[in-house]
């Protein structure tokens, strides 16, 4: 053990801001993160253990005691349950003989939920070890389990014809893309990337940040920041070193494009950060991956290295003066870390939790640095623009939102999967194109985005002006309850508050109380006033945009679907809430009296 | 350099930079906070000193002053906005003061004052949470604390730089830790200190239980805001 640790110390040169990548090689070593390990890595980083378990119990992925051969984590989302999610639970449960959260007899599986995993598309889905298993049925499940119990690993099942990690083929082995509809910008075969690259090194930096900017290219991870102004002020902050990052946190429950452009087209992304990295003068870059997305991490790596082959990244790219290197920062779990300063926190090794803000990223950033991070998609987009030019991007889209953008699409529809739209597209033009029966609300940009419906919102378009879209969109036909996934959207956000700041961390249960109540039909009218003004506090109040977002879905709901709400609330009778559960108070009483109360004096 | 910026309608000037919450309090305006020290790097967790600015809510220890700004502290909805999260602190953790080693000294019950606080329109919980005796100087009655984060970043051992207390797991399930190896090699100056600082009754230090009798306690004698108002340190 102690060599271990020690030669896991001095890959990383006993440098803490990498202990995330310390503590995943120990748990990949060992199973899980045990006290002893925790010990001998707290030594050698001269920080105190409690200090390491900070980080390592932030986390969701981290496990720190035995939790069998096997773990398998069942993504259990809102769309996961339209599609079979009890049964493929069940089946589980069955087969291994455990329930979820426990390790079963043997110690071969652990079983444990997880939040939504990326594969909307092709949910229910399992992640297992370090591999994914997708479009569950029971009858997959035993077949699976069944693999397993016979000694195989999980690698092996899902990958029975043994392809190279480092292959596409691997990757497509496991998950489908389902590209449905290509549009101009995404997904183009044979692009001459040095050819693209050599035209940039053959500007000045300013010119590359003039083509990004005058092309209104808007940042696609969510708040659409114009990423030619963000290059600008990082290029002009003052720092020894400046750091790019790519955000491949894609944690937005229903978003799954980011991993197809990584998937179908990393070099498009990785040019895209190699023309950043020029533009603002960088020579470090950093792909933040998340851990459900580990299954690509052998084929990143191999794509870096065909870069570094091509004289692409490395020192002297393309023989002039300029060395740029990327390397890949695994996540470990959380949603939070997709926040920027979150991610970045993450990045040094530590627990993801947002900075205070000012400092800008772009100010002081990765290392205290300024750090310029951008969505997969910005980057792929960038390196399209630089081969294309800004005209030929602007000329699609509207005026404040060019070009085009990719959505991830599930729920309720014939054709679930990747499409790309030119920005400015209605609401019900997609819902024809994906094949949509009957819809009744659409959940745009995840559960912190905003739910529209159908009926009221159709003619509303896609674009930063009207329904800002972060590419989750998830459709809901009118057979569905609304306000069961508006409970689930909250049970997610209090799952993945981080918890530093109050609005957030108390606010956010209570408002699921206040969803609960409604589901059980004891919320009356006040409540629903609660929700409103403890829903405004969170947005105003909050540090950071989970919990600013966390009660949209319920607002966004109870404005456009006034109805379902005023149809399950009921009226107060008496002087009583309906809150307010009779029985359950008295039995405190009865419970007391029975334990407290001495027999003889009853 | 100097800039002028307006706080409820009254033009005051200040350095550019400076935190908002300071050149409120040096200028007569009281802003609550809980987790904030003058003095000390921002915190920014308890959200308790939102006000408004340029038309939207921030926490004032986290906005550096710039030329213009326009800031409304005692406007009525931000006004309740701060007042509702003292109440979600009260109802979040258990809060009895009248048992508290801390009452009288307490930030929370000395700020659920001055936000004239009467009853918190949240519901109790009423968590169940472990007390931690284990350390020699120091006992941490989880029940009240309040994640502020002030022990976790201003206390460290003296020796290392390592951090003596840290919070465990996220959201709902966090709770404050104690490194006991670390805790029982402080000195009585820091374990005074690390207790002073705690803003509620969470980090006790031990033995020294209802020293000063009620009535003669920090807060009784000077309340929170004319502390702050002077510029103390709380
Ligand atoms: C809670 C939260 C989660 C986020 N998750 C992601 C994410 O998964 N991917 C992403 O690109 N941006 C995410 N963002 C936005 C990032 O903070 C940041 O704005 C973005 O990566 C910037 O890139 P862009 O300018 O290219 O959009 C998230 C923000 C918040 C507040
Ligand atoms: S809003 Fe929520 S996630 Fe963001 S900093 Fe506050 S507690 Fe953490
Ligand atoms: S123990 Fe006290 S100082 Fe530490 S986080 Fe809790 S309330 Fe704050």
């Amino acid at each position: 053990m102690h060599q271990q640790i020690q030669s896991i110390l001095s890959l990383y040169h006993c440098d803490k801001t990498r202990l995330i990548d310390m503590l995943w090689d120990v748990q990949k070593l060992h199973g899980y993160i045990g006290d002893e390990a925790v010990g001998l890595l707290s030594d050698g980083l001269n920080m105190s253990p409690l200090d390491i378990r900070e980080t390592i119990s932030f986390y969701h992925f981290f496990i720190t005691r035995p939790s069998g051969r096997h773990q398998v984590y069942l993504c259990d989302s809102v769309i996961a349950r339209m599609n079979g999610y009890e049964d493929v639970r069940a089946a589980l449960e069955q087969e291994v003989g455990c329930a979820f959260g426990e390790v079963n007899d043997t110690n071969i599986f652990g079983l444990f939920d997880t939040n939504c995993i990326g594969l909307s598309d092709q949910e229910p889905a399992m992640m297992v070890d370090d591999v994914v298993f997708t479009n569950l049925t029971a009858a997959k499940v035993k077949d699976i389990i069944g693999q397993l119990k016979q000694g195989k690993t999980a690698g092996e099942v899902a990958n029975s014809a043994g392809k190279d990690r480092r292959d596409v083929a691997y990757v497509n082995s496991l998950v489908s893309d389902n590209i449905r509809e290509r549009g101009e910008v995404f997904f183009k075969p044979g692009l001459d990337y040095k050819a693209i690259l050599r035209g940039c090194l053959n500007k000045i930096p300013s010119e590359i940040i003039e083509i990004v900017s005058s092309s209104n290219l808007r940042g696609r991870g969510g708040a659409g920041f114009p990423t030619g102004l963000k290059w600008r002020l990082c290029g002009e902050a003052e720092g020894t070193e400046k750091y790019i990052i790519c955000n491949a946190d894609e944690g937005e429950p229903g978003t799954f494009k980011d991993r197809v452009l990584l998937t179908r087209s990393p070099k498009d992304v990785l040019l895209g950060m190699v023309i950043a990295a020029y533009a603002i003068g960088s020579r470090v870059g950093i792909i933040y991956l998340r851990t459900e997305y580990r299954y690509l991490k052998d084929y990143l790596e191999q794509q870096l290295q065909e870069f570094r082959e091509d004289g692409l990244l490395g020192n002297k790219i393309l023989d002039t003066e300029f060395d740029f290197d990327i390397r890949i920062q695994m996540g470990a779990g959380a949603y939070i870390c997709g926040d920027e300063t979150a991610l970045i926190e993450s990045c040094e090794g530590k627990r993801g939790t947002p900075r205070v803000k000012p400092p800008y990223p772009i100010q002081k950033g990765y290392l205290g640095q300024p750090t310029c991070v951008n969505n997969v998609e910005t980057f792929a987009s960038v390196c399209r623009i630089l081969e294309k030019g800004s005209d030929w991007f602007k000329g699609m889209g509207t005026d404040e939102s060019t070009g085009t953008r990719l959505l991830s699409v599930s729920g309720d529809c014939e054709r679930p999967g990747i499409f790309e739209i030119e920005w400015g597209v209605t609401l019900n033009h997609v819902l024809e194109m994906v094949g949509a029966k009957d819809p009744m609300a659409v959940q745009i940009s995840g559960p912190s985005g905003e739910c529209v419906s159908v009926a009221k919102d159709g003619e509303r378009q896609i674009c930063y002006s009207d329904l800002s879209c972060n590419g989750s969109f998830m459709i809901f036909d009118k057979s569905r309850n609304l306000v069961d996934m508006i409970k689930s959207f909250m049970t997610f956000f209090v799952h993945e508050s981080c918890g530093i700041c109050v609005p957030c961390r108390a606010g956010g249960v209570d408002l699921l109380h206040k969803v609960e109540l409604l589901l059980a039909g004891r919320a009356c009218q006040k409540d629903l006033d609660d929700i409103v003004s403890w829903g405004a506090l969170m947005r105003a109040t909050s540090r950071c945009g989970l919990g600013t977002t966390a009660p949209r879905p319920l607002l966004t709901t109870m404005e456009k679907f006034p109805e379902l709400y005023q149809q399950i609330i009921v009226q107060s009778k008496g002087p009583l809430l309906p809150s307010f559960d009779l029985e359950e108070a008295l039995q405190g009483h009865e419970k007391a009296y029975k334990t407290l109360v001495p027999e003889e004096v009853k | 350099m100097s800039v002028r910026i307006t706080i409820d309608g009254k033009v005051v000037e200040a350095q550019e930079g400076e935190a908002l919450i300071d050149v409120a309090a040096d200028n007569g305006v009281y802003i609550p906070s809980l987790c904030y020290v003058r003095g000390k790097p921002c915190l920014g967790t308890c959200r308790v000193c939102s006000v408004r600015v340029n038309d939207s809510v921030m926490a004032s220890c986290t906005v550096p002053v710039t030329d213009g700004m326009e800031v409304k502290v005692n406007e009525p909805e931000v006004t309740d906005m701060r007042k509702a999260l003292v109440e979600l602190l009260f109802v979040e953790g258990n809060h009895n003061c009248p048992s508290c080693e801390k009452s009288g000294r307490c930030e929370l019950q000395a700020v659920g004052y001055e936000v004239d606080m009467m009853v918190s329109r949240f519901p109790y919980r009423f968590p169940v949470r472990k007390r931690d005796h284990v350390s020699k100087h120091i006992f941490l009655e989880r029940d009240r604390c309040i994640f502020c984060q002030r022990c976790v970043e201003f206390i460290r051992d003296k020796e290392s730089g390592q951090k003596i207390f840290s919070i465990d797991d996220r959201g709902t399930k966090a709770s404050i830790e104690i490194d006991v190896e670390l805790a029982d090699k402080m000195p009585p100056e820091q374990v005074r200190e690390a207790s002073d600082l705690c803003p509620v009754g969470c980090i006790i230090e031990k033995g020294r239980g209802y020293d000063e009798p009620i009535g003669q306690r920090k807060f009784e004698i000077q309340s929170v805001r004319e502390r702050a108002l002077m510029g103390d340190e709380k």
